[in-house]
């Protein structure tokens, strides 16, 4: 069988295959786009003030120590969940004061304990932070995590 | 060396090996926070220790690449490179790049500013300029290359090379795309990291080892060239698909579990069958090169690479079991073998066989560059272990028994110590490999081989 297949057949198979799967992961990705725009992601909730959050957290690069949605790094406790974690669908005012309490007490310099920055951020800006977190929270992930610990 | 420009590749090589001194360094003070998490926490937090580590790795990686390419493109092609003056101010635009965002980080610079300020997702921090001037950098090497290799010989290995050369900067340009939706962010950031590192790179990959078992084993180039269509193919028809298992939990589709699951789960066989091709090869040597250490880099690339890329990926990609592990320290001890076994051991490889001739001696000081091997080898397969135990023990803890992120991380400082001790043993040996690659020796260890090549059959 392997000397059946001759060096230019297997030069066709691998362009012509990759091709073919190239072609697969984009029509699939197109249609994942829409669902991801429409269906999973709150679209009406999408706020100026959801994207400013989302900005401030790239601002100061969070994703370096936390994980949102299980992707980042590993060192400080996952953020897509943080919103329920807080009990944000009971009390959202409460947890919303809980989140800006937390954000502004940091770091605590306590000895052996991670330590987060302190980011200095405005109360809008803690607000726009927090309902991009909140708004995280509501996306459709086909139930990730298994459960609030996150 | 047969072809001056390919002294070209030296330079790359040696700004390559400067970063990944940068990047294991950063590894191992990330790796002591770890341990003690007061140390530098409020003059270089952690977040920006780790951006120094995997942002170094990916760019010395990326400037082993274009050193490879630099390097063998001359000799498959059977021409000088394009234009020498280019690839150097292609190397001189990274490098001041690099500075950039070093400095960038470092002093917090222009923070939130959309040209010069970070950008804050994870391996694509660097500000807007550098991210335009890699795109100009690249443009530039594609250019340099590409007619290198069009008024030249045109080979298998220079055609896979390029293909993968040219994939690596067609999808970093989903990195400029940064949409408010985080779900729709993900999905195409993927398209660069995903991508990158488990399709275009594997072309890399492949081709770059191809290169050197002919060079080293001796084996007509038909049988190789064979090979590594079927390899690359292997690997775009499963990576491409596999893509799906990033697609679990970010708010695509359901579907994405069952594609994801069943085409990631082949993405061990290009690295099999890379495995499978190199010892192959090197059964059927037709000669003894006297370069023993780049044979053994070689080798070990492709086993260490089947195992970090290929099985310790498996280990958590069919869905039921990522729905627990995603984001665990599994995921870290899978992308610490990964990275070292496809990508710094094939660069390693590359500069152990290219570096006597760039430098224009032999001996190769390759006893202790051999050392330097097994060393790393040990010291980064001890991290994954100790790393995979820490990420059973979190998974469990958390996500079945719920118990709170910091509770369960306050009980694996064990395991911490351990991989900070392996990252120590990781940092001795990139130090012993360093000075094996630059500084001369004065006689060769190893007797060459006195024996004729053996004739064709």
């Amino acid at each position: 069988m392997w000397d059946v297949l001759t060096k230019s057949a297997a030069r066709n198979i691998f362009y012509g295959g990759s091709l073919v799967f190239l072609l697969i992961l984009v029509g699939l990705t197109a249609q994942s786009h829409n669902y991801v725009v429409n269906v999973s992601t709150d679209k009406a909730g999408l706020t100026d003030s959801v994207v400013r959050g989302k900005r401030l957290w790239e601002k100061h690069t969070c994703i370096n120590c936390h994980t949102i949605l299980g992707e980042g790094a590993y060192y400080a406790p996952e953020l897509g969940n943080v919103w329920i974690r807080y009990g944000g669908k009971e009390d959202p005012q409460g947890a919303r004061e809980a989140l800006k309490a937390w954000m502004r007490s940091q770091p605590t310099g306590i000895a052996g304990r991670r330590q987060m920055p302190q980011f200095n951020l405005t109360d809008k800006e803690l607000d726009d932070l927090i309902n991009f977190l909140a708004w995280v929270s509501r996306i459709d992930t086909q139930g990730w995590p298994p459960n609030k610990a996150g | 060396m047969k072809y001056q420009t390919q002294k070209i590749a030296f330079a790359y090589f040696a700004v390559a090996m400067a970063l990944f001194a940068v990047q294991v360094l950063g590894g191992f003070i990330a790796a002591y926070v770890y341990v003690n998490p007061n140390f530098l926490s409020e003059l270089v937090p952690f977040n920006i220790l780790r951006m120094l580590h995997t942002n170094s790795l990916v760019v010395w990686l990326l400037l082993g690449f274009f050193g490879a390419a630099y390097y063998l493109i001359p000799e498959e092609a059977e021409r000088e490179i394009e234009s020498p003056m280019l690839a150097y101010l292609q190397l001189l635009i990274l490098v001041i790049g690099t500075a950039g965002v070093v400095v960038t980080y470092l002093f917090d610079l222009f923070p939130g500013n959309p040209v010069l300020g970070k950008e804050g997702r994870e391996f694509l921090e660097q500000p807007l300029w550098v991210k335009l001037g890699i795109v100009v950098a690249a443009l530039i090497f594609l250019y340099n290359v590409t007619m290198t290799v069009l008024k030249g010989r045109k080979t298998a290995i220079t055609n896979v090379l390029l293909l993968g050369l040219w994939g690596i900067a067609i999808f970093f340009l989903f990195s400029l795309y940064n949409p408010g939706n985080l779900s729709v962010d993900k999905m195409y950031w993927w398209y660069v990291v995903h991508i990158w590192v488990e399709g275009v790179w594997e072309l890399v990959m492949a081709a770059v080892l191809a290169f050197l078992l002919l060079k080293l084993t001796g084996v007509d180039r038909e049988v190789i060239e064979k090979w590594l269509y079927a390899i690359v193919a292997l690997s775009l028809f499963t990576g491409l698909l596999g893509t799906g298992h990033h697609y679990y939990w970010i708010g695509t589709p359901g579907y994405w579990q069952w594609v994801g699951s069943i085409f990631s789960s082949l993405e061990v066989l290009p690295f099999f069958a890379m495995v499978l091709f190199s010892f192959s090869m090197v059964w059927k040597r037709r000669r003894e090169h006297p370069n023993n250490a780049a044979l053994l880099w070689s080798l070990g690339c492709a086993v260490l690479a089947f195992f970090g890329a290929g099985v310790w990926g498996f280990m958590h990609t069919l869905h039921p079991i990522n729905f627990y592990t995603h984001g665990t320290q599994i995921t870290a001890a899978h992308g610490h073998l990964a990275f070292f076994g496809a990508y710094v051991s094939l660069n390693l490889a590359v500069i152990t066989y290219a570096m006597p001739h760039l430098l224009g001696r032999e001996p190769y000081n390759q006893v202790l560059n051999m050392v330097s091997f097994w060393v790393m080898a040990s010291g980064m397969a001890f991290m994954t272990f100790v790393l995979t135990f820490a990420g059973v023990v979190q998974t469990h803890l958390q996500r079945v028994q719920g118990e709170n992120y910091m509770d369960v991380q306050d009980q694996l400082g064990l395991f911490y110590e351990m991989r900070l001790a392996a990252g120590a043993v990781v940092v001795i040996a990139v130090l012993i490999y360093l000075y094996s690659i630059f500084v001369p020796r004065k006689g060769e260890l190893i007797k060459r081989p006195d024996t004729a090549p053996t004739p064709a059959e």
